[in-house]
């Protein structure tokens, strides 16, 4: 509103080099009211391009999650809820659901607080502090193709981590980490905490950097230090960059798919199944296209609930703080 | 706070080894990628007599030299694109406050809650009705798209803090919609626009399914997809695929270690927003 009235008052006569022009007055007039605004076609692309690749693929991802199709047959039939009655009846889905849902949680949890630690060790007055960053956040940038195969070597029956074991202790603590079914599912979420435990570690840091001093000094004055000054002064400070780190994580975890397809496949069994890797394999090597799409519904409304839920409650926390 | 203390000392010491081990996997690949295939010592020993012949056997078997210019023109291209876009978009969505805006504004954060598993199917299919299929452009339309919502978040979020006097200013002065954008808004909006090339070039360079399913069956590979099969073939000789595993993480990581000041930065400045 202000700056509305701002404009109206500047408008009436501005130092315009072209009002110097022979143009028509008219013709001035409609350029002079086309400048006002901000020029809306600077839209078309951008939602052109995120209609075509987003809108519109998910739209029909929708429908035909509804139907019967094979995803090569010239007909489809519609099929109602058939698709996600299927569902709850298949081991399948119902083990990448759990799966999909315990590797989200567990990363979630486990990277963000592996993440905070590392960044109020990195957050302090130690020397090594910039090189140390560098190291830990290194792991993120890398290509998850590369790092899986990294650690399907590191974790195989001869690998790294096995020979390591054999040095320093018990021939019976080695393990076959990604052909144990019960192994698999923890030796993965390992895996990408490895890997993005340093990406949380930037976000807390960009977050720890955010608070003033003064604050650090006042809670002192009054005689707070340790775990009371972190969990009363730090923790909620840090509202911001949790909210987000929070986010980032359950959401990737919940669309996991380029470790679990290299290091495992989605085996033993099916013990490392994700919905990500179960879309894949319904739609281009079962041709199931239709229960598929479903199962992509699913996902989507999963990663719906969890991102809008954390979302609202770390906003209120984050206003309360304020 | 800031002083150097025994304490410090102490923190300073278990952060080096928490590190350290955390880097440990990087230092076996290294290690493993160095040495000859007969040498059967432990994978804690540094190499004796370092040899860079994996790495000559590695470029020749994973066809690499292509897969490498592959992923640079799809990374330019779709960051390009991704920018120009997306910075564009964010003009009027952070500075017309008519309710259409905000309606708009979050049709395109819907795009954030999407997974892309959702659409990836139809899109296949008009992709492929598009007779696009085993083109790097496949990648680049599917990347520019799939990356305008949180590119476009980032660019109104700063947007929305920056004055206008500038802009009115230039509008003052006689220039049009394109040129204010172009000449004040665009330099203006720098900071961010790194934030926005790091973070999609390192989520375009990486990424394995789309170039998987759309360039299978074609001679095109990007790294990620390169390396895949390159691991499948060689499976048992672990050092010559260790030295593959290098070649391809070095682009990214030179890229990662020249800009690294500037990423954190980027963080921070988009925490604020």
């Amino acid at each position: 509103m202000a700056q509305g009235s701002v404009r109206e008052v500047k408008r009436p006569e501005p130092p315009d080099r072209r009002a110097r022009s022979a143009a028509p007055a008219a013709a001035l007039l409609r350029r002079g009211r086309g400048r006002r605004r901000a020029p809306v076609w600077f839209l078309v692309p951008a939602l052109g391009l995120y209609a075509f690749v987003v809108l519109l693929p998910s739209a029909q991802g929708a429908m035909f999650a509804f139907t019967d199709w094979d995803g090569l047959s010239p007909t489809r039939d519609f099929a109602g809820l058939g698709n996600f009655r299927e569902m709850l009846e298949d081991p399948a889905a119902r083990g990448a659901l759990r799966q999909t849902l315990i590797i989200a949680v567990a990363v979630t949890v486990v990277q963000n607080a592996v993440g905070l630690l590392l960044a109020l060790g990195v957050h302090s007055t130690i020397k090594s502090r910039n090189v140390l960053r560098v190291f830990l956040f290194a792991p993120a940038v890398m290509t998850p193709v590369v790092t899986a195969a990294l650690w399907k070597y590191m974790l195989a029956p001869e690998g790294a981590l096995n020979g390591l074991i054999a040095a320093v202790g018990p021939d019976s603590w080695q393990r076959n980490w990604l052909g144990d079914p019960t192994l698999a599912l923890c030796s993965v979420i390992g895996v990408i905490v490895w890997q993005f435990a340093g990406y949380s570690m930037v976000i807390f840091l960009a977050g720890l950097q955010s608070i003033p001093r003064e604050v650090y000094e006042a809670a002192s004055v009054d005689g707070a230090s340790g775990w009371s000054r972190f969990r009363h002064v730090v923790l909620p400070l840090l509202a911001p960059a949790t909210t987000i780190n929070l986010m980032l994580s359950i959401i990737g975890g919940l669309k996991l798919f380029d470790q679990v397809w290299v290091m495992t496949g989605g085996g033993p069994g099916t013990s490392t199944e994700t919905l990500s890797t179960l879309i894949y394999k319904n739609a281009f090597q079962f041709n199931e296209y239709a229960y598929s799409v479903a199962l992509a519904i699913v996902l989507t409304v999963f990663v719906a609930i969890f991102s809008s839920g954390q979302y609202g409650l770390l906003r209120r926390q984050e206003r309360a703080v304020r | 706070m800031n002083r150097y203390r025994p304490r410090t000392l102490l923190r300073e010491i278990a952060m080096i080894a928490v590190t350290a081990v955390m880097a440990f996997p990087l230092y076996v690949l290294v290690n493993l990628s160095l040495r000859d295939p007969r040498d059967g010592s432990s994978i804690v020993v540094p190499t004796t007599s370092p040899t860079l012949r994996n790495y000559a056997d590695a470029w020749r078997e994973a066809g690499l030299a292509g897969a490498i210019v592959n992923s640079v023109l799809v990374t330019v291209l779709s960051v390009a694109i991704i920018v120009v876009v997306s910075a564009m978009a964010a003009f009027p969505l952070a500075r017309v406050t008519a309710s259409w805006s905000r309606w708009t504004f979050l049709l395109v954060m819907l795009g954030l809650l999407l997974p892309f598993q959702l659409a990836l199917l139809p899109l296949y299919q008009t992709i492929r009705d598009l007779h696009l299929l085993g083109t790097l452009w496949s990648l680049v339309l599917f990347y520019s798209g799939l990356q305008v919502p949180f590119a476009t978040f980032l660019y109104v979020g700063f947007l929305r803090v920056v004055p206008r006097e500038f802009e009115e200013a230039a509008l003052i002065d006689g220039a049009g919609p394109f040129q204010v954008f172009w000449r004040v808004v665009f330099p203006l909006l720098r900071p961010v626009t790194g934030t926005v090339v790091i973070l999609n070039a390192i989520f375009v360079w990486n990424d394995f399914l789309t170039p998987f399913l759309y360039l299978s069956g074609s001679d095109q590979q990007t790294i990620p997809v390169a390396i895949f099969g390159f691991i499948g073939q060689f499976v048992s000789q672990w050092n010559l695929v260790f030295a593959g595993l290098v070649i391809a993480m070095i682009p990214i990581l030179t890229v990662y270690f020249l800009m690294q000041r500037h990423i954190i930065k980027g963080f921070a400045g988009g925490l604020k927003g």
